[in-house]
């Protein structure tokens, strides 16, 4: 059984970005959102410990500088907005999926056979889901996750990460412009403007 | 057989050529007439001094003296790696990483060589150990300046791939391992295909000079090999070390890629 995950940041800062405190609850989904430009993805960079910060970050109580960088970002998975792909074929990304979860995002199990350059962006930004996914990390960090998809698509991603989420009790960060779709996932939103984080309502 | 001497009227004859060429690059707005003529007069300063150096170093054999020729020639082939890369590593490093890479590699096998197979009387008897230093050292820059580019090109050029593996978990030896290999072969390719097409295509100028300087060529073909051998593992040792210390460079000790290491824009 995996512990509560608590995801606990205390004054992160990068560059313009912060100090940022909160805490997100195991199964807990924070949204944030703001104008482009105000450091949405730095702050997620900064938690996954890609970009240099200062203070840290905790998981499960442990401190992010307890372990080394690659077992704290595959604990803390980041999901960039735009995917990147290195290997010629889909599946030589994945170490293993199931294929319930591939068909939940609409894809039958032989698309792990196709050639990544023929994947559209939409595809290619469900498929970077399932890749971080099937690594099961402990809590999410999601950029922007479904920018590229129509509403059908949307909402697969939105089902799949909510049972991901509840069923590992896994604390998720989630940026979104969508103001629904911020209502249909989040059970809070804050606002990142200037750097600082701000609650959603108080606008 | 007899070395025949060249007079300075026969070099003057053979810069005829390059000037011929030279004047006609010019009604064909070719543009390379300029660059020719100073690489030309580059070519007999630079020779000349080197001959004047030389023919002290062999009179006075002394290893101190040695030692700063090869010192000399270490540093300024450090330049030439570090000016040859588009984007390098900022501060010391962009110097230090190909110096530092070519003096362990060169330098040890030189010396081995020297005091091991050839084994002159004094071992640092400069006939021997400055061409052979020369030629290693020509050949290590060649492919450090090759790989390192291609190292800090493909890094930039990829980062989105780096960062997204980092992002899954990977470590960073994992996350940069492609660029890492495409690196290494673009430095060590040169030298094995000079290895491969030796004798077929071409005749290594070194062989060409001791037979046009009166050895056997048997004799001459011997030493050819020898000198192969010590430059193709002398520039992949010294590729292998500087990829290794500028990859390790790339990132921090967290794993990150740290791009702001090296220089963003080009020369």
């Amino acid at each position: 059984m995996s512990a509560l995950s608590r995801l606990r940041l205390v004054k992160l800062s990068t560059r313009n970005v912060g100090p940022v405190s909160m805490d997100v609850n195991p199964g807990e989904c924070v949204c944030i959102s703001g104008a482009s430009g105000t450091g949405k993805t730095l702050l997620l960079r900064a938690v996954a410990d890609l970009d240099p910060h200062e203070g840290t970050a905790y998981l499960d109580n442990a401190e992010c500088s307890s372990v080394t960088g690659p077992q704290w970002r595959r604990q803390v998975g980041l999901l960039p907005a735009e995917s990147a792909w290195w290997h010629d074929r889909v599946g030589e990304h994945f170490n293993d999926v199931e294929s319930s979860a591939l068909e939940e995002l609409g894809f039958k199990p032989d698309v792990l056979r196709r050639r990544v350059s023929r994947l559209s962006t939409g595809e290619r930004q469900r498929l970077a889901l399932l890749r971080l996914l099937a690594q099961h990390p402990k809590a999410l960090l999601l950029d922007e996750p479904t920018a590229s998809l129509d509403s059908a698509n949307t909402r697969r991603v939105e089902r799949l990460i909510s049972v991901y989420r509840k069923q590992n009790r896994a604390p998720v960060i989630w940026i979104s412009h969508d103001a629904r779709q911020i209502k249909r996932v989040g059970n809070r939103h804050l606002r990142l403007i200037d750097g600082k984080l701000t609650s959603g309502r108080t606008r | 057989m007899n070395l025949v001497l060249l007079t300075p009227l026969d070099l003057a004859l053979a810069a005829l050529l390059v000037l011929a060429l030279a004047a006609l690059s010019l009604p064909l707005g070719l543009g390379i007439g300029k660059p020719l003529a100073i690489a030309a007069v580059r070519t007999v300063v630079q020779l000349l001094l080197v001959g004047i150096v030389l023919k002290a170093l062999f009179e006075n054999v002394n290893i101190g003296w040695i030692a700063l020729m090869a010192t000399v020639m270490l540093l300024v082939a450090g330049r030439e790696v570090m000016a040859r890369q588009k984007r390098r590593l900022l501060g010391w490093w962009g110097y230090g990483v190909g110096s530092v890479s070519m003096f362990i590699s060169t330098f040890t096998i030189v010396i081995l060589v020297l005091t091991v197979i050839i084994h002159p009387t004094p071992w640092y008897e400069p006939q021997y150990a400055i061409p052979l230093l020369g030629m290693m050292l020509g050949n290590t820059m060649t492919g450090v300046a090759l790989a390192l580019d291609r190292l800090t090109e493909g890094a930039w050029q990829q980062r989105a791939v780096i960062e997204a593996r980092l992002m899954l978990g990977q470590k960073w030896t994992q996350a940069i391992a492609d660029i890492r290999h495409e690196s290494m072969r673009s430095g060590t390719i040169p030298m094995i295909n000079a290895m491969a097409a030796a004798g077929v295509v071409s005749l290594p100028g070194m062989m060409t000079g001791q037979i046009l300087a009166g050895s056997p060529p048997l004799e001459a073909v011997k030493y050819q090999i020898l000198i192969m051998f010590m430059i193709s593992s002398g520039t992949g040792f010294g590729t292998l070390a500087a990829v290794w210390v500028a990859t390790r460079r790339l990132f921090d000790e967290r794993e990150r890629l740290r791009l702001e290491r090296i220089k963003s824009t080009g020369r």
